[in-house]
Order: structure tokens, then C-alpha cells, then sequence
């Protein structure tokens, strides 16, 4: 019997390697391009203050840089120590992305991140600005592949069940690569990750600022910073509304969760916070339509027809059809080598189920429904600070244009304290999106509880527990590193009170 | 005609590729368990971390990429070994992830333990990790204790295919000398590896004659700990398969292997030739630097031969003890044919992507690393 205390805690390390992976890539993602943009200017300028202001941000980079790497392996093997089932079970399809990310993408960011931080004089002056944009490329490319795989998860496609090697099988690897779900969530990640770099260089020049040190840096570095982080958000926006379009289409349970939504219907309301609601808007934000039906969490649970006549089944018939397809199975699996008859009936009856396969691994509807309060908060932590991040960016970049930022001390205040919040905003993203997944690790297709390996409540405790500390240490080393070098500041100007450029 | 045989072969093949680099990798490794051993000053310190500190990324990746591909090929060697052999797995990766931090933050101020603190991590993560590492692929020849059923997919109440038998959940492969002696033989030709690569990658003369001692000792127990290995490997019981894949034991099975594979016997030969020779060239002439470049090869081949031997002739490359008829082979415990077509494609890349490791290698290092770099330009 599979103890939930085994399935609760190999999710809960899960999630802790995945939410301290995810302080770090984000930063990693955006700070690269931030630079490579400095660099490219200082290549096409020759102003070796360019080289300095970008040599600045490298130094933050490659001290964020490995924390990142550290946490990615740990990800990556806990496919294999925690959810062998799952590694197994679908191994035949996500097992591929991964290696893809590695033959492409973490070579590429290897080889040029050594390029980058000790090439200086050792490479062309193109060929190190070469090297800083692979090594930003290279992890986006990584992002996609590891997206590519994620998005699989949610929606996935491309497959076959196999019930002669027990698992699901590719058969169509575009349909895999171009999964909807993947490009407007590769996008979502990436662009998000050009929020992250643009809010904590933004909140690292405005210290500078309000210390009246390196103010040309400070300034020089916030106007590219602002402009990255804007185009990013806009891109975050559009790709963020296609994921609610998808997560109404592929994994409507998850959008009822977010939006509380107990009974939908057409003209569904948006909540803003409880008791606020914006008449019509989930349904415009799900349908692109104002008429368009969303099924709130009862009509899911219960069964629904939609206007247009379309019919879903109740979770009792959704399990009832899995428990059917399980049994069909073991018939099969039975039968198959010493009576064909009996196997290929029963591979028929399998055939006709396997969409609910996963559904006979639940145990009582409620499983069905990820935790509500969660993610309807998480997701207005998200969407909210994503918005006033914005703002912020904005009224940023119109100061400094206006050549005014520097004597604006409450901007600059707002501005520092706000960096944590780009952290919390995309931290609250991924608990919508995996927590939104419940309890599923592949949607509809195998339930967490079936995805587990076979090791013990203790075991995964103590390596639990190690993760966090370990995490928790590196955690602090790093910002006390950061901080330190932040302190210390560029080998720009070190004029005080140097007038605007 | 590429049939799905030949790709469960080809992969088996590539899978062996990244074996064989990825220990030729572990030079790394190999080099900062020298930190405290060749390096007697601040100085020399500090040059041995900066020089396997511009290579301890591709080890790394190489590391990640060979389970990425292990995982794309061969799904139940990935659900069987790293959900069964648990806390190896785990130790090996939190010997890695110490070393990831620790390059970036042993030199830092702010880093709240100290430099010797991190200097440690890597010396720990350079012992320990080939030497787990090597017991964990020991067990490639010794076998495991697990049972795989995947009829279990049809009990809703316990679904899991794989499961382990110990208790102890990997670490029981140090009951069997042999996976011992393999871990040390690996811990051993990765300090030798090592110091070729520091000999080669740095100019400082008063660490001359220590990395040239360390490459004596290494190389002297890894041949102690190879020839024993190699001894105990060609005279045991081996995983047999046939062509209904039903596992047997058949005595002798690795040294048959050897003998009815002609190109894998020249492979091994060479390879434990070019070894050899890169070791002996260093030692014998002082001037000469450049042994790591005739090792490197020599490394690879020597240990593609090995990952052959365990996986081509109808053997079972991952067998279980605990029920022969679980023992992985590449048949069974393969992807499907089209993911391995589809990941074939995909692996055309491979040549592109070490074309250009090498050339950026030999671009960041045509001059070898020394003191005066460090105080001028950019290090950890």
C-alpha cells in the first residue's frame, strides 16, 4: 500500500528543490540579457564603461549562477530517486526533452559561461560578446526544453499507451515540442525571468542611487534594465493570457481552483479578491468570449453540459471508466501470451478508457480538486505584483528619462524595496501552476500517489531535511556574497554626487 | 537498415560515450583532491582551484547529460537504479552540489564558513564522487538487489514496478569487494587524470615535482586497484541473455564477452595503451607536459570497452540478484523504437557540440595558467 505520508513528502521535497531552483533561474535568465545588451554596447561603443558596468553584473551572475546549477541537478535526479514510477511509466516521452536540454543547452552555457567570466583577454572582443549571449541563449534553451517537458505534464500529447511494456510511447515528437502549452509557458518563464533581472538591478542602482555612489552606472543600468524588464512583462501579459486560455481547454479544474470558482456557467465573474468581482471577465479571460462557458468545481466534480452541447462526464463516471481501463489491464496482462481472444477484448475495453486511466487510481472525488484558497491566492500574489512591478518599471524609466530619478528618493526607496517581490510574484506562479496540477503529476494520467518510487517515509524525510538545510545554507552564503559585492560595487566612477550624463 | 535492435545498440554505444568521457571528465575531480595534497601554499591553492575551476562545468553537465540520456534510452535503468539505490544517488549528488557552490564562493567575501571550508567541499566531492560513482557502476557487473513487475501498474493499491530489496537501499553494494575495488580503481585513475591535467594546465615550477609524485602514487595504486578489477571481472560469473531474454548466470560471461568482441578487445587495448603512455611520458620525461592529451583518449576507450562489455553479447548490463528474470537488459529496458530513432537524430548534434567545446578549449588555454593571470585578470 502506498502510505499518502510517502506521496506527501516526496511531493513536498519536490517542491522545495523546485521553489529554491526557482530563486535562482529567473535572475539568471534575466541578468544575462541585461548584460549581453551592456556588452554589445560597449562592443559597438568602445567605452570601456560599458565593459565595467557589464563586468558588474557578470560578477552578480556567476555568484547566482551556480546556486542554480546546484539545485537543477538535484531536480532533474529526483525524476529517478522520488518518482520512479513516473520515470518509467512516461520515461519513453519526458525522458527525451531532458536530454535534449543537456546535448544543447548545458554545454552551451558551460563552455561560455568559462568564455565569458575568464575570456576577456583571451578571445576577440566579438567573440567574448559571442560567448555572453550564448550563455544567456543557453538558458533559454534550457528553459524550453525543460518547459517542453513540464508542459507535457500538463496537457500531455503526442503518445500512445503500451500495455505490453507498461507505459506511454511517443509516436509524435512535434506534437511534444509544439505543445500550445509549451510555447506560452516557455514564454511565460523566460519573460518573467526578464522581470526578475530588470527588478534587482533596478533595486541594486537604486541603493547606488540613494548612496549617491556610481550614479552614471546606476542610471546607465536602469534604463537598459527598465526596458528589458517592460518588453518583458508585455510578453508575460499576452503569453500569460494563453495559459489561461489553455488551462480552461486542458485543465479546467485547475482555472475553477484558481478562481474559486465553485459553479460556472456563461458570463463567469473574475474575482479580484473576495467579495470584489468583475462581472463576465473569467469568462473573456478563459473563452475570449464573453458568453463563453467556464465549469466552476461542482459542475466538474458533477458531470456538465456546455450550451454548445458538449458533454463531460462526473468524476464518479471519470473513476468508474479508470477503474475499468486498470482492470482491462491486469485482463490483458493476464491473458496476452496464453489466451489472445480474452487479451484483445480486454486491450479493446482498455483502449476505450485509457483517457481515464489515472481516474482509477483515485480513491474519493475531493482528490480531484487541488487545494482552492492556495491557489486562488497565489494567484493574485502573482498576477498583482506582476502588475505593480510594471508600474514601477515604468515610472522608473520616465524618471530617468526625464533626468529626475536621481532626486527622487521615495521612487528610489519604493524601487529598493521592492526587489523581493519580484521573487515572491514568480515564486506564487509556480505554485499556481504545479500545485494546479493536483493531484496529478500527468493530467488525468497518473495521479501522484501511483508516480512515487518505493523507498521509505524516513528515507525521504532525512534527505528532505538535508536538502533544506543545505538549501537554506547556500541560500545565505549567497546573499551574503551579494551583498557583500554590491557593497563593494563596480570598478566604474566612484565619484559621489556626479552629475547625470 | 537501422532496425530497433541496432538502436537499442547505438544508444547502449553512446550511453558508453558519455561514460567514457564523463571519467575522463572526472580529472577534476581528480585534481582538487590535490588541493591539500600537491597544493602546499596559499598560492599553489588557489592555482589548482582556478584551473579545474574553468572545466568543472562541462564534468558537470556531462554528468547531468549522461543521466538526461540514460533516462531517454534506457527509462528503467533511470526508475530502477536512482528510485532503488537511493542513497547513493543522493550521496553523490550532495557531494556534487557542494562543488557547484563551492568554486564561485570559496574566494568571496562574505562566504560564512570560510574559505578552507569550501576548499574541503571540493577535495570531498573530488574522493568521494568517483569513488561512488565507481561502486555504483561495480554493481554494473556485481548485480543489485530489486525485482521489477510491471503487471504491479494493475494494483491501484501498491503500482510501483521497481522495487528494492535492501533495506539499505544501495549502500549494501560496499558489501561486495569487487564494487569497492571498482570505486577505488575510478577514485584512483581520477587523481592520476588529475594531476596529468594540472601538469599540463599550470606554470608554476614548485609544484612541479609534487604533481609528479601525486601521478606516481595514483598511478601506481589505480594499477594495483585495476589489475585487481580486472583480475576478479575476467574470471567471474556474468548476466546472461538470450534470444527470449531470459536471464542467466554464465561463468566466465565478461571474459567471453572480451573474447567474442574483437573491435571491443582493440578498444580496451588501446585504450589501457594510450593510458599508459600518457601516464609514462609524463613521468619519465620531465619536460614533457603534454600526457593528459594521450590519457584522455586512453580513458574513454578504456571505459566505453567496459560499459560494452556490460551491455553488448547478450548480456544484462544492470543485473538483479534479487530475481535474476528482473536483471535489465537493453531489450527490456529500452525506450521505445521511435524515441530511439527520434533521440538518434538528435545525437547527430554530439560532434557539433564537442567541436566546439574543443576549440574554445584550446582557445582559453594555449597559454598555461599561471600566477601573474590570476593577480591581473578575472578568478574565483
Amino acid at each position: 500500500m502506498i502510505d499518502t505520508a510517502l506521496t506527501d513528502w516526496s511531493r513536498l521535497q519536490f517542491a522545495l528543490t523546485a521553489c529554491y531552483h526557482w530563486i535562482f533561474v529567473p535572475l539568471t535568465l534575466g541578468i544575462s540579457v541585461i548584460m549581453a545588451i551592456m556588452e554589445s554596447i560597449y562592443v559597438k561603443k568602445g567605452d570601456p564603461f560599458w565593459r565595467q558596468t557589464a563586468k558588474f553584473w557578470m560578477k552578480l551572475f556567476a555568484i547566482n549562477f551556480a546556486v542554480g546549477i546546484a539545485t537543477g541537478i538535484i531536480l532533474e535526479f529526483e525524476f529517478g530517486t522520488n518518482w520512479s514510477n513516473y520515470s518509467w511509466f512516461v520515461g519513453d516521452i519526458f525522458g527525451a526533452p531532458l536530454a535534449i536540454e543537456g546535448i544543447l543547452a548545458f554545454f552551451m552555457e558551460a563552455t561560455f559561461f568559462a568564455v565569458m567570466f575568464f575570456g576577456w583577454n583571451k578571445v576577440s572582443r566579438r567573440t567574448h560578446l559571442a560567448a555572453t549571449w550564448l550563455t544567456g541563449i543557453g538558458a533559454s534553451v534550457s528553459a524550453l526544453w525543460i518547459l517542453v517537458a513540464n508542459a507535457w505534464m500538463q496537457h500531455p500529447v503526442g503518445m500512445t499507451f503500451n500495455p505490453d511494456t507498461v507505459r506511454h510511447e511517443m509516436t509524435d515528437f512535434w506534437a511534444l515540442v509544439l505543445n500550445p502549452v509549451a510555447t506560452s509557458k516557455f514564454f511565460h518563464s523566460v519573460f518573467s525571468g526578464w522581470m526578475t533581472g530588470a527588478i534587482f538591478v533596478i533595486g541594486v542602482s537604486s541603493w547606488y542611487l540613494l548612496r549617491k555612489r556610481h550614479t552614471r552606472f546606476a542610471l546607465a543600468s536602469i534604463r537598459i534594465a527598465a526596458l528589458t524588464g517592460i518588453a518583458g512583462t508585455l510578453a508575460v501579459m499576452l503569453s500569460g493570457d494563453s495559459s489561461g486560455v489553455h488551462a480552461a481547454k486542458y485543465q479546467p479544474m485547475k482555472l475553477a481552483a484558481i478562481e474559486g470558482l465553485a459553479d460556472g456557467g456563461t458570463r463567469a465573474p473574475f474575482s479580484v479578491v473576495p467579495g470584489v468581482e468583475i462581472p463576465g471577465m473569467l469568462s473573456i479571460l478563459a473563452t475570449h468570449n464573453i458568453d463563453g462557458y467556464v465549469p466552476g468545481i461542482n459542475n466538474m466534480l458533477d458531470g456538465y453540459t456546455t450550451p454548445e452541447g458538449e458533454t463531460f462526464p462526473s468524476a464518479e463516471k471519470k473513476m468508474e471508466s479508470g477503474k475499468k481501463a486498470i482492470e482491462a489491464f491486469r485482463t490483458y496482462r493476464a491473458n496476452k501470451d496464453k489466451d489472445p481472444h480474452t487479451a484483445m477484448q480486454a486491450r479493446k475495453v482498455l483502449q476505450e478508457n485509457i483517457a481515464h486511466f489515472g481516474y482509477g487510481y483515485i480513491q474519493s472525488r475531493n482528490e480531484l480538486v487541488p487545494p482552492v484558497q492556495l491557489l486562488y491566492w497565489a494567484f493574485r500574489v502573482m498576477v498583482g505584483l506582476g502588475g505593480y512591478l510594471f508600474l514601477l518599471m515604468v515610472a522608473v524609466l520616465w524618471a530617468e528619462r526625464k533626468k529626475r530619478l536621481a532626486e527622487m528618493k521615495w521612487l528610489l526607496r519604493i524601487a529598493l524595496l521592492s526587489t523581493p517581490l519580484v521573487y515572491l510574484a514568480g515564486q506564487a506562479g509556480w505554485i499556481v501552476a504545479e500545485v494546479g496540477r493536483q493531484p496529478w503529476t500527468i493530467e488525468g494520467l497518473l495521479p501522484v500517489r501511483a508516480a512515487v518510487s518505493s523507498v521509505s517515509v524516513s528515507a525521504v524525510q532525512t534527505t528532505f531535511f538535508i536538502f533544506v538545510a543545505i538549501f537554506t545554507l547556500f541560500l545565505l552564503i549567497e546573499i551574503r556574497i551579494l551583498l557583500k559585492a554590491i557593497q563593494k560595487g563596480p570598478e566604474t566612477d566612484n565619484t559621489p554626487n556626479q552629475a547625470q550624463p | 537498415m537501422i532496425t530497433y535492435e541496432f538502436l537499442q545498440q547505438y544508444w547502449w554505444f553512446l550511453i558508453a560515450l558519455l561514460g567514457g568521457i564523463l571519467v575522463f571528465l572526472l580529472f577534476v575531480q581528480g585534481a582538487n583532491a590535490l588541493i591539500f595534497l600537491a597544493g602546499k601554499s596559499e598560492e599553489e591553492r588557489t592555482l589548482i582551484v582556478n584551473s579545474t575551476g574553468r572545466k568543472w562545468e562541462l564534468t558537470f553537465t556531462t554528468l547531468v547529460t549522461f543521466g538526461g540520456a540514460f533516462f531517454a534510452s534506457f527509462p528503467l535503468f533511470y526508475s530502477t537504479s536512482f528510485g532503488g539505490a537511493y542513497w547513493v544517488w543522493v550521496l553523490i549528488l550532495v557531494t556534487f552540489i557542494f562543488q557547484a557552490v563551492s568554486y564561485e564562493f570559496q574566494n568571496k567575501a562574505g562566504n560564512l564558513i570560510g574559505k578552507t571550508s569550501f576548499r574541503i567541499f571540493l577535495t570531498l566531492n573530488g574522493c568521494l564522487a568517483p569513488l561512488l560513482i565507481g561502486t555504483a557502476v561495480g554493481t554494473f557487473f556485481t548485480g543489485s538487489q530489486f525485482v521489477i513487475d510491471k503487471n504491479a501498474v494493475g494494483n491501484i493499491a501498491a503500482p510501483v514496478i521497481s522495487r528494492w530489496t535492501s533495506a539499505w537501499h544501495g549502500l549494501e553494494a560496499v558489501a561486495e569487494p569487487f564494487n569497492v575495488a571498482f570505486g577505488l580503481m575510478v577514485m584512483c585513475l581520477a587523481v592520476c587524470l588529475g594531476a596529468l591535467y594540472l601538469q599540463n594546465n599550470i606554470a608554476h615550477e614548485p609544484l612541479a615535482p609534487r604533481l609528479r609524485r601525486s601521478l606516481l602514487v595514483s598511478f601506481a595504486l589505480f594499477l594495483l586497484t585495476f589489475l585487481c578489477v580486472m583480475f576478479q571481472l575476467f574470471t567471474m560469473d556474468g548476466f546472461a541473455t538470450d534470444a527470449q531474454g531470459t536471464v542467466s548466470i554464465q561463468s566466465g560471461k565478461y571474459l567471453h564477452n572480451l573474447l567474442q568482441m574483437p573491435a571491443v578487445l582493440a578498444i580496451f587495448l588501446l585504450g589501457a595503451l594510450l593510458l599508459v603512455a600518457g601516464v609514462a611520458s609524463n613521468l619519465l620525461r620531465p619536460a614533457f607536459r603534454r600526457g593528459i592529451w594521450l590519457a584522455a583518449p586512453g580513458t574513454i576507450l578504456a571505459v566505453m570497452a567496459l560499459f560494452m562489455l556490460a551491455g553488448f553479447n547478450q548480456t544484462a548490463y544492470y543485473p538483479s540478484k534479487a530475481h535474476l528474470q528482473s536483471s535489465l537488459t537493453l531489450a527490456n529496458s529500452c525506450s521505445s523504437e521511435f524515441t530511439l530513432r527520434t533521440m538518434a537524430v538528435v545525437s547527430l548534434i554530439i560532434p557539433l557540440v564537442v567541436a566546439y567545446i574543443a576549440y574554445f578549449w584550446r582557445q582559453m588555454d594555449k597559454k598555461s595558467l599561471t600566477n601573474e593571470e590570476l593577480e591581473n585578470e578575472e578568478k574565483y
